[in-house]
């Protein structure tokens, strides 16, 4: 069953083209996860996705629901957690629980086994204001407020943003837990690391997806040879040199190796040109491409 | 109906927990009543004063004596011609010139009576009016008491018969009341709710089954409580403080102040959704409302006195209206049926407001 | 020896935001300073800059010791942040001359300084356009060269590239390859642990103490973690502070 779609959705803001034409389809009880870079367009689609704006053309199905025509039974169904943090910083942690559990038409008790497992980590601090908590209890709670109504779609826009590895992974870990009883997440990130992470993904840059697939699919489809090499003296000297050696398409730093893409060399190929115009090759290596590289290798062809 | 109980609970809890605005709450009505009250004050001592006239008589003397005892004026200068009257006024050595007419005395007593000419220093309005409704009334008090035999010709334009000490809290009041309820109710609505613009809150909240009418509502309720409290405040601390007399009906000018807090609300819920940010909220409110209440609703200068073209400004200020009623009410003492077009006035605007502003509160983001 | 800090200690009344800290940063290394919000290194990293007084300890940067001489340092560092960093409102070269004369480099020095940064950057002919107009991407190289403009000893990056995509990051860190290869030492405070990857060594922040200090690859192979974000959790998961 699918529970979101996109389809042939365009946005523009005056003369900025925000969204050209995003199609997807998002299955019941999967995890979506859109990720793009700052101003790839996310936002607005979710903004899409969640009634807030009308696109310019394309249309959008919530559970069924036309995003335009039936937006107050959307509104009903989903849950939303917007990019930046959203709730009252002036009330304590247990008071935004409860004001949207109200907001939603509900209570606390009503619901408290769906957030039981997120808001018990919060709970020493119940009587805290929501201004004063760390980044990463905020996103916790900010997560309760968003499902205390048992919605069937969450939509969570850059929800781990500005919040440390930790609470990151823990709070990759509570989306699984979710996904497990039955609720369809849509998350954007702008981490290409947290793509992994999801069912099916898509890569979206300037206001287009440009491969949507599992993440597995993706790097496997990268179809290139990638190799890795450790940069002995300057690197930016290697970086403009592995890149001129013929047959190399680009190289690029990548942590603290240089990544190296070749669509034809082969690892001996490579080793003896590199040898050649002077360069240690003793850490040359193949390696898997990562969703970073699947990123910086797509180029304008590559859009669906 | 939960949704408005917690939304305006939460709505309390965001007025209660914000230190500066509890005291722009609670600080401004008290402030504003003891400045208006007290400092900034067009009462009338000393004034200088020069008396114009060709020839002196008993009757001009009479009354020079007159107005040089009188705490209001200081009697400066007696001249013989007006020509260097404006010279005077401009050096500063008077502020008031009383010109008789060659055959005053003769005339006074005629069937067509007499003219004496009040100049004032217009540049200041309202000083200007009180000082030329003093002198008048007490030229007329001393052409019409006993020792004057017969009946004085002279008919006084102005006419102080209420506030005859011409205190200027009485005037202010009303004013500050007017100012207050319009800059509680609109600032504070319009600022909570492009708040929750800009912290992202408003968009969860459109997102959500709840009413874009139960939002409003909710946001409305605890501005309209605390301008209620505020008017309250203004009102006692007037009655006490100041000796502002209440002469009218208390639920009247309640009933005319809530509907000028339905129409201030309405205001702020306008430019709560022009506005992007809460400094243009506030700097909306400050514009657009708060200084034409202050300059064109009578407030500070008489209408009356005011080009044609703020005139008509001022007819679209509601504050004009709920001034001019409170005045009625608060000062004069009328009944509510000779307030009835102040009423009219501002229940349409109320209702015309709280259309176009509901009409407007978007459901979207764009 | 670009920074040398000995037990270096700041404490708010009973708080110790940074406790006892030592290490050391080579001339034109690039140094990663990682932890949590709160885990103290906007502390550390104020009192390197002489915008904060250590309570004890102490600290030489660029050759100045910061408790001694706080001002001198001012002159000597570079400073670049996500949040603020140009005025949107100015041109490109009207920033440039700006933040070059804030440190106090000469108007002649600046104009042909200026026009050389221009070029190699290929942000010649946009030199008048607003940087408010100029791409997210643009806009960072442009402030990284602003901050090195006046050839400072070290250039502190704090939190640079948040949520910019892979191509304009590695054009950044190029920039920041370059800057460290002309002897420049970059002093990166960040969050983010797969930028802490490209630095030469790193040192991650937990409780105000220096949990761990190394190259990024010793730090795996010591904790056997994959990432740098998996020795990140595997350090700071029982953190008292929570970030």
């Amino acid at each position: 069953m699918v529970e979101v779609s996109v389809r042939n959705v365009r946005l523009s803001y005056g003369k900025i083209q925000a969204l050209k034409d995003v199609s997807l389809e998002v299955e019941e009880g999967s995890l979506f996860g859109i990720i793009g870079p700052d101003g790839a367009g996310k936002t607005s689609l979710f903004r899409i996705m969640t009634t807030l704006i009308v696109p310019d053309s394309g249309s959008a199905q919530v559970c069924g629901y036309d995003t335009v025509k039936d937006m107050m039974e959307i509104r009903r169904l989903v849950g939303y957690m917007p990019g930046h943090f959203s709730l009252y910083q002036d009330l304590t942690v247990e008071e935004n629980l409860s004001l949207f559990a109200s907001v939603f038409n509900t209570t606390v008790q009503e619901n408290y086994s769906l957030v039981e497992d997120i808001y018990r980590q919060i709970e020493p601090f119940r009587k805290r204001r929501a201004g004063k908590l760390s980044g990463g209890m905020k996103q916790k709670l900010a997560l309760c407020c968003a499902m205390i109504h048992r919605p069937r779609v969450l939509f969570l826009d850059e929800p781990t943003t500005g919040v440390d590895p930790v609470s990151r992974k823990e709070f990759w870990q509570m989306l699984s837990r979710l996904k497990a009883q039955g609720m369809t997440i849509i998350v954007s990130s702008p981490y290409m690391d947290e793509a992994s992470l999801c069912d099916t993904m898509s890569l979206m840059k300037d206001g287009r997806f440009f491969k949507t697939d599992t993440p597995g699919a993706i790097t496997e489809k990268f179809g290139k040879h990638l190799y890795e090499i450790k940069a002995v003296g300057s690197t930016v000297k290697a970086l403009d040199g592995l890149a001129a050696i013929d047959g190399v398409q680009a190289c690029y730093p990548f942590g603290d190796r240089l990544h190296i893409v070749s669509p034809s060399l082969s690892l001996a190929e490579l080793s003896e040109r590199a040898a050649s115009a002077g360069y240690d090759i003793s850490t040359l290596a193949e390696c898997t491409p990562t969703v970073e590289d699947c990123f910086m290798d797509f180029d304008n062809n590559d859009y669906e | 109906m939960r949704q408005l109980k917690a939304f305006v609970k939460k709505e309390f809890l965001h007025v209660f927990r914000d230190s500066r605005t509890m005291l722009i709450l609670l600080g401004i009505p008290t402030v504003q009543i003891i400045l208006f009250g007290f400092a900034i004050s067009t009462e009338i001592r000393n004034m200088d004063l020069a008396v114009v006239s060709v020839q002196q008589d008993e009757v001009i003397r009479r009354l020079t004596e007159r107005i040089d005892a009188s705490e209001y004026f200081t009697v400066r200068k007696i001249l013989h011609s007006s020509d260097n009257i404006e010279k005077y006024f401009r050096d500063g050595s008077i502020s008031l010139a009383m010109v008789f007419s060659p055959g005053f005395a003769d005339e006074v007593f005629s069937p067509e009576g007499s003219v004496v000419q009040l100049i004032t220093d217009g540049s200041n309005t309202n000083t200007a009016r009180a000082a030329a409704a003093y002198a008048s009334g007490i030229i007329t008090m001393e052409l019409s008491s006993g020792a004057t035999a017969g009946q004085a010709g002279i008919q006084p334009n102005i006419k102080m018969l209420f506030n005859p000490q011409m205190r200027s809290s009485y005037s202010f009041v009303p004013g500050v009341m007017g100012l207050i309820i319009i800059l509680i109710c609109a600032m504070m609505t319009s600022i909570s709710i492009v708040r929750e613009k800009e912290s992202g809150t408003m968009e969860i909240l459109l997102v959500s089954p709840m009413r874009p009418l139960v939002i409003i509502i909710s946001k409305m309720i605890p501005y309209m409580v605390l301008s209620i409290v505020n008017y309250l405040t203004i009102l006692l601390l007037s009655i006490t403080l100041l000796d502002v007399p209440m002469t009218g009906s208390f639920w009247s000018l309640t009933l005319l102040s809530l509907i000028y807090i339905i129409v201030s609300l309405a205001l702020g819920l306008l430019i709560s959704t022009k506005a992007r940010t809460q400094l243009a909220a506030m700097l909306g409110s400050g514009m657009v409302l708060m200084i034409p209440v202050i300059f064109l609703s009578g407030l500070l200068f008489p209408i009356e006195s005011m080009p044609r073209i703020f005139q008509i400004v001022s007819y679209i200020i509601p504050a004009s209206w709920y001034i001019e009623g409170v005045r009625k009410l608060m000062i004069e003492g009328l009944s509510m049926s000779m307030v009835a077009k102040e009423f009219i006035i501002l229940s349409v605007m109320a209702v015309f407001l709280l259309a176009i502003s509901i009409k407007n509160f978007k459901l979207r983001l764009k | 020896m670009a920074i040398h800090a000995e037990s270096l200690t700041k404490r708010f009344g009973n708080f110790t935001a940074v406790d006892n800290i030592s290490f050391s940063v080579e001339k034109g290394e690039i140094f990663g300073f990682l932890g949590a919000n709160g885990a103290g290194k906007t502390t550390a990293m104020r009192m390197l800059c002489g915008l904060s007084r250590p309570t004890s300890g102490k600290a030489v940067v660029a050759g100045i010791d910061v408790v001694k001489d706080p001002e001198k340092i001012k002159r000597r560092i570079g400073y670049m942040s996500q949040r603020f960093s140009l005025y949107d409102d100015l041109t490109v070269s009207e920033n440039m001359t700006l933040f070059a004369g804030i440190y106090g480099m000469r108007e002649k020095d600046i104009a042909d300084k200026r026009a050389a940064v221009l070029t190699r950057l290929g942000l010649y002919d946009e030199r008048d356009m607003l940087v408010g107009s100029l791409p997210l991407g643009w806009k960072q190289k442009l402030a990284f060269s602003v901050s090195i403009f006046h050839e400072p000893a070290i250039v502190f990056l704090d939190e640079p590239t948040g949520g910019v995509d892979p191509v304009t990051r590695r054009q950044f860190w190029r920039q920041i390859y370059e800057a460290s290869e002309r002897g420049i030492t970059v002093f990166v405070t960040t969050h983010y642990m797969d930028e802490a990857e490209y630095c030469h060594r790193v040192s991650i922040m937990v409780d105000g103490r220096i949990a761990a200090m190394g190259t990024p690859s010793e730090l795996k192979a010591s904790l056997g973690a994959g990432t740098m974000d998996d020795v990140f959790y595997m350090l700071a998961r029982n953190a008292e502070r929570i970030g």
